[in-house]
């Protein structure tokens, strides 16, 4: 007998590790399967229907056949005008959040009310803008309207993702160009923003891939169920995906069974392809970075 | 108020919060010497110093008395620009923090913070040589300025950090332990340079290491709770203090 042979502690103590070692592992499991599910039951049911050509044209029959080219255009649109809407408020907020704000009782209250901001549901988002975007501003049921509603429910994201990316350059950085007589805007134009591009790249990558899948804030304030023409500007209302899979799956009867899952294939190929070139994006900008 | 002196500082008294860190200091920097400012941690050495370019203001809660004079006008007046403050009283400090951006860039960062005209690729790629040469770091760099300065070893990083104040001329040079990051090697470069750099301009440096401030150091402060001790010619304070504090410290008896 040696000093280092297993004793019965030591069988039960590993035993123990070996059972929560595999409750972790199946949890994990059980975290990948539905996304699985989701992606092979829509491969399997609605994969034969997406073709190019039913990516560019138009539905027909009542919505019941043909293809999803103006909810295809009108998300893109939508995503856009959104973007072009929230990156320069959410990126500026976000600027004078993290570089220029002291911590008082106001940055408190404001950070505060972003948190909340991220938290209200999608569908008081969608009221907040028919009562602030179509009927205040007179924007109409429009692009312009929808955007703007999405932009302000992708603020949080866009704000929070960009402080947090011009957080992570290092201190000293600002300290060494402070030191040397820099302003604050030359600082941040010249150091931190170069430095942080790659967050915040990634926080509005993931807020497109949020963004082109909501329904809710869409519906009352600009995308319709059916129009045969494309937007002509920002005013137009507009097609889009994600309500139109919501149309197809619940008031269109007759519809082919393929044809909402071929939609929906469509979408989340959207939302995975952001993502994904978000991931590598930022894989790719952290291999830059010597620091 | 003479000008053989640099940084004249009158009644110094400064807090942070209601803790005093500096008492009654009167203290006159010598023009193109070198000063090493010796004393055990927390003896205020480093407050002095962040006091003379204003960086401690940047701290909550902080409180200055007195008067600190720089080329002859008081820093602390109303009227002083602090980015020109900061343009001519450089700053080196104890880690190297060269910016993320290239030899070159980093070089010419202050240069374009402070010229209001552009200067041409020729007189950039001048500035950028007279600078890389007077801190003796011109040879081993001049074939990849376009580096990030951030892969340069921390010696190198610490005479870029020296390099980059040259191109605005300031005149007084601060260090806060310029070497403490350094390997003895690294150290004994970086010392060769002050010296190499100590006629041109006046060098106030904050040491732990009192063998630095006898090698590198033409007068000695000795600072003990916020006050100064000694203030001598650095050979004589350490050969024959006159104080017993000054005497049991360079003997290693506190630190």
């Amino acid at each position: 007998m040696h000093h280092f042979a297993t004793t019965g502690i030591n069988q039960r103590n590993s035993r123990t590790q070996e059972l929560f070692r595999l409750l972790f592992m199946m949890m994990t499991v059980l975290l990948v399967l539905p996304v699985l599910i989701i992606m092979v039951t829509l491969i399997y049911k609605g994969g034969a229907i997406v073709t190019l050509d039913f990516l560019l044209s138009n539905p027909l029959d009542g919505m019941t056949a043909g293809g999803i080219f103006p909810a295809l255009f009108g998300t893109i649109g939508l995503v856009t005008v959104a973007l072009l809407v929230s990156v320069p408020i959410g990126v500026a907020a976000a600027i004078y959040l993290s570089e220029y704000a002291s911590d008082t009782w106001l940055t408190r209250l404001i950070n505060l009310a972003i948190i909340n901001l991220a938290g209200v549901p999608s569908i008081v988002h969608a009221l907040f803008g028919v009562g602030a975007f179509v009927i205040f501003f007179r924007f109409g049921t429009s692009i312009l309207a929808a955007s703007c509603t999405l932009a302000v429910m992708t603020l949080p994201v866009v704000i929070v993702a960009t402080r947090e990316s011009l957080q992570s350059v290092p201190m000293a950085f600002r300290e060494a160009c402070w030191n040397m007589g820099a302003t604050r805007w030359q600082t941040i134009r010249r150091i931190v923003l170069p430095n942080a591009i790659s967050g915040i790249l990634t926080g509005v990558i993931l807020e497109v891939s949020r963004t082109a899948g909501e329904t809710a804030p869409i519906m009352f304030t600009g995308a319709v169920f059916f129009t045969p023409f494309l937007p002509q500007s920002v005013f137009d209302q507009t097609m889009a995906l994600s309500l139109h899979l919501f149309v197809l799956s619940t008031q269109v009867p007759g519809v082919s069974e393929a044809l909402p899952y071929g939609v929906a294939l469509v979408l989340i190929s959207i939302v995975l392809l952001m993502n994904s070139a978000s991931i590598g994006f930022r894989m790719y900008l952290r291999g830059q970075k010597k620091w | 108020m003479s000008s053989d002196f640099a940084i004249a500082a009158t009644n110094v008294n400064f807090w942070y919060g209601s803790f005093q860190a500096l008492f009654d200091v009167n203290l006159k920097i010598r023009r193109g010497k070198v000063t090493s400012m010796i004393g055990p941690s927390g003896c205020g050495k480093s407050t002095f110093l962040r006091s003379v370019n204003r960086i401690n203001e940047r701290i909550d809660n902080i409180r200055i008395q007195g008067s600190i004079h720089v080329l002859d006008k008081n820093i602390l007046d109303p009227d002083v620009e602090l980015v020109q403050v900061r343009k001519h009283i450089g700053m080196v400090f104890q880690r190297p923090n060269p910016l993320p951006i290239s030899i070159r860039e980093n070089i010419l960062f202050g240069y374009k913070i402070h010229m209001s005209t552009r200067a041409s690729k020729r007189q950039q790629d001048d500035i950028v040589e007279q600078a890389l040469q007077q801190v003796l770091l011109w040879d081993q760099v001049k074939d990849r300025l376009h580096h990030k300065a951030t892969g340069l070893s921390l010696e190198e990083q610490q005479k870029l950090c020296i390099a980059r104040l040259l191109p605005i001329k300031p005149s007084v040079l601060l260090m806060d332990e310029p070497c403490s990051a350094l390997d003895p090697k690294g150290t004994e470069a970086v010392e060769e340079l002050i010296w190499e750099l100590h006629n041109t301009f006046t060098i106030l440096i904050v040491t732990h290491n009192m063998a630095q401030a006898r090698r590198a150091s033409e007068e000695c402060i000795f600072m003990l709770m916020g006050k100064v001790m000694e203030h001598t010619p650095t050979q004589e304070m350490f050969v024959t203090p006159k104080k017993q504090e000054t005497a049991d410290y360079i003997e290693g008896k506190y630190g």
